[in-house]
């Protein structure tokens, strides 16, 4: 094996395949990246049995051939190169890296020890690859990262034709978007569980790209089952990764809205979030802020007498009754930050019934009911 | 030290037994002792005609069943014991706000913060503390109490324990030495039989010759902190306040059982149970908890325990449940343990609902504790599925309700069959009947008064 290939294209590409290698392999192979040289392109792989991710670059091969090295070693190398072509050749038990004057030689692992990289389900359709970043992003957000319960790790992806409804929840929070891609088949209707973490980055990844290709294996049709796959072009070469999907069943969600409301706040994002993060100083360790709705006034609390007290009013439209609601401060921020809007819209029954947070493009508009982000209020006891 | 005795103890006779002859009239005035009947179980209380025959409460059962073969062997019912104290609480409180609760049969009572006239006099406090006892025997449905008052809390404390039972006793200011030094050294709180035996080696048997005791002597026998603090009280000299909340750091319960269990059903059946009372607790705090901890103790003794942390703190039976039956599975208990134990800690003043579990019918939450219904009765309710592989458990001196007989009490049962008292608080010696144990018209239930309801 021995190719010629431009440095940042090397080590963009070594960056975004090192990314999903296992810190600590249960297998030693598996900090491995395969490099794969033939007809004038490098294929490079990482797989650790849960993610498996692809890149193609264009380079120079004068001999075709594979070898497999630490991932992560390539990775610091290939970053800290000059930026001058690169030069790989295996020879023997080793890999030599040269570029100008800077000379690597790294030993390889087995090849043929290498697992097999699983295969992309066949494609499902194509959506934008920033629409689909921030639908992730704000969706990714509301996620479990409790490991006892797995199924509230992943995001829930629902497609029914051109519609595609992504939600995920922690217990305390849900976030739902909706969105509409360009599907192969036109009544396809199908439902992933992908580990949030894992999709939260590669939709990031595929965000400066023009499309993402989505494939979701249909069950029973044998290639691919049980996986989710994405393919995109990205700094000019083409990724692909797959993904195993969460087992279980994601908890019915719809019906978690509450179909009418009591109350209806307006507020402006961006002094609601400034408010919020200075009356949090003093909630210790996530402790509640209390949040009363008013004559025109949105006022926040927190703190203890104890220890620290705190409060501020901002200017809020209100429709119906008077309410005084607990949150969990990050909770908030977390659906405040998300909406994406200029104005936001809560909406609440009950202080002990969840409240809806929506998205306004100004004060007067309808609310979008794209990103809806759902909020478990916290009982105060006294 | 105050200058007026405005410290009061009160100590409720006999506290289980006597609520159990209260709501078992065939009982009364003959001996009843609550505690564990197992074969590890200890005596909790011994009602005063079962202390007549040597019966004390921490004594193993096995012994009091030796000495007082003929008493009744209940094994309590704490919601009748949780109601009753807090009945008595609340008086108190009507009294003076500061009201510190020791456990479910005693408090101290700052009257110095309530609005009761002069403090000065032993006379004045003396008939303070009359009325506290006159009002504690009416609203607890005849309960007795002893009441102790005086400069400290160690004078009330022990002025209540001279007087046991049905009495009282005001120590004046200033004659706190005159009051301590006769006694034995054994009627301070906190000397028990080892620290007893340890102060008679050096000579010490009054409070008197342990006030004249050096401070370094009493170190050197006893440690640093005991010693100190017991040369202080000696003297008389304790500031302690009367504390109206006690902080906790955690809230736990646990239970030994008479046997190894390795049946992993009946383990989680038990985990449930234990998870249900501790957020009965925490209900009746106003608290909740982040961290869930189980604790087994396994047939060898050696002490597992696991915990997990959710991120906001809940008080939901159904959380507390599910995280602790996971924590159990993390434990290997095949071989059988001997203790489990569920407790809650990071509390917290609010709450963190769960969007999941908060659409589940308020119906059940309006139900009281669930799982508390079954503690004396009927164990399969929690086990889905299989019906018939527990068999009912009717423990002695539970209460049941029978749809033709009404109220009554497990008198005993056993082979199958169990036998019932039927009476209450308000109707007198009632009549025994026996039915097979798996009875449909017979229920255990959780009486939520001991009064008469017409």
């Amino acid at each position: 094996m021995k190719f010629r290939v431009d440095r940042d294209v090397l080590a963009d590409a070594v960056a975004w395949v090192a990314r999903s290698l296992p810190s600590r392999p249960s297998l030693p192979v598996l900090a491995g990246m395969l490099i794969d040289a033939r007809d004038g392109e490098l294929l490079l792989s990482g797989f650790d049995y849960e993610t498996s991710a692809r890149v193609q670059v264009p380079a120079e091969v004068t001999s075709e051939g594979s070898a497999l090295v630490s991932g992560r070693l390539l990775a610091d190398i290939s970053r800290s190169l000059p930026a001058q072509p690169v030069d790989l050749t295996a020879d023997g038990g080793k890999v030599v890296v040269t570029c100008r004057s800077a000379r690597f030689t790294v030993q390889t692992l087995p090849v043929e020890d290498y697992p097999e990289l699983p295969e992309m389900p066949t494609a499902s359709g194509i959506v934008k690859g920033d629409v689909f970043a921030n639908a992730v992003s704000q969706v990714a957000v509301a996620a479990g990262r409790d490991d006892m319960l797995p199924v509230l790790t992943g995001v829930r992806i629902e497609i029914e034709g051109s519609a595609v409804t992504l939600a995920a929840t922690d217990r305390y929070r849900l976030a739902v978007r909706e969105f509409s891609w360009t599907p192969e088949k036109p009544d396809l209707s199908a439902t992933a569980l992908v580990p949030a973490r894992v999709l939260a980055d590669t939709a990031k990844a595929f965000a400066s790209g023009s499309d993402v290709t989505i494939a979701l294996a249909v069950p029973g049709s044998g290639t691919g089952e049980g996986l989710v796959g994405f393919a995109g072009i990205s700094g000019g070469t083409m990724r692909r990764t797959t993904t195993r999907l969460l087992d279980g069943e994601f908890p019915k969600y719809r019906t978690l809205f509450p179909p009418e409301q009591q109350t209806v706040a307006r507020v402006e994002t961006a002094p609601l979030v400034e408010s919020l993060k200075r009356v949090a100083l003093v909630a210790e360790r996530n402790t509640p802020i209390r949040l009363t709705l008013g004559d025109g006034q949105a006022t926040l609390e927190a703190g203890s007498s104890d220890e620290a007290q705190a409060s501020e009013s901002i200017e809020a439209a209100i429709e119906g009754e008077s309410l005084t609601i607990g949150f969990n401060p990050q909770y908030l921020l977390d659906g405040l930050g998300a909406l994406e809007a200029p104005v936001a819209q809560f909406s609440f029954t009950q202080p002990t019934r969840p409240a809806v947070l929506t998205g306004l493009a100004a004060a007067d508009a309808e609310p979008n009911t794209d990103y809806r982000y759902l909020l478990m209020p916290v009982r105060l006891q006294n | 030290m105050r200058s007026k005795p405005s410290i009061l103890h009160l100590d409720l006779d006999a506290f289980f037994a006597a609520v159990e002859q209260r709501d078992k009239p065939s009982l009364r005035g003959k001996p009843v002792i609550v505690g564990g009947l197992g074969p590890r179980g200890v005596v909790s209380t011994a009602s005063y005609e079962a202390r007549a025959f040597g019966v004390r409460s921490a004594m193993r059962m096995a012994e009091a069943r030796a000495r007082c073969p003929h008493a009744a062997y209940l094994s309590g019912r704490f919601a009748a014991y949780r109601m009753t104290s807090r009945a008595v609480m609340a008086a108190l409180r009507e009294l003076s706000p500061l009201v510190e609760p020791v456990s479910f049969d005693e408090a101290y009572v700052d009257l110095a913060a309530g609005d009761l006239g002069d403090l000065s006099t032993t006379t004045a406090v003396e008939h303070i503390a009359d009325a506290i006892r006159a009002r504690t025997f009416e609203v607890s449905g005849g309960l007795t109490a002893s009441v102790g008052a005086g400069t400290s809390k160690l004078i009330a404390k022990i002025a209540s324990d001279l007087r046991k039972p049905d009495g009282r006793l005001v120590v004046a200011a200033g004659t706190e030495a005159e009051f301590l030094h006769p006694m034995p050294v054994s009627r301070i709180p906190g000397v028990g039989p080892a620290t007893g035996d340890r102060l008679r080696r050096i000579g010490v048997h009054t409070v008197g010759e342990l006030a004249r005791v050096g401070v370094s002597e009493l170190v050197a026998a006893l440690g640093q902190a005991h010693g100190q603090a017991l040369a202080r009280l000696a003297q008389a000299e304790d500031d302690r306040p009367v504390v109206a909340e006690r902080e906790s750091k955690s809230i736990s319960v646990e239970d030994t059982f008479d046997h190894d269990i390795a049946d992993p059903r009946l383990l989680q059946m038990i985990v449930d149970r234990l998870a249900s009372r501790v957020c009965e607790r925490l209900a009746r705090e106003r608290l909740s908890g982040r961290t869930v901890t189980v604790k087994i103790r396994l047939f060898d003794f050696s002490t597992h325990t696991r915990s997990t942390t959710l991120a906001g703190p809940t008080d939901d039976v159904r959380v507390v449940t599910r995280l602790a039956r996971q924590l159990l599975t993390d434990v290997d208990t095949s071989a059988g343990a001997r203790l489990l134990g569920v407790g809650v800690s990071g509390l917290a003043d609010w709450v963190q609902d769960d969007l999941f579990t908060s659409v589940v019918d308020d119906a059940d939450n309006d139900a009281g504790a669930p799982g508390e219904l079954a503690i004396g009765g009927t164990p399969e309710n929690l086990v889905s599925g299989t019906p018939d592989a527990a068999p009912r458990l009717w423990s002695p001196g539970a209460d049941v309700v029978h749809t033709t007989y009404g109220q009554g009490w497990v008198w005993g049962a056993g082979r199958g069959r169990v036998t019932v008292r039927f009476e209450t608080s308000s109707s007198g010696p009632g009549p025994v009947r026996t039915f097979a144990g798996d009875d449909p018209d017979l229920a255990a239930y959780t009486p939520l008064t001991w009064k008469d309801p017409s």
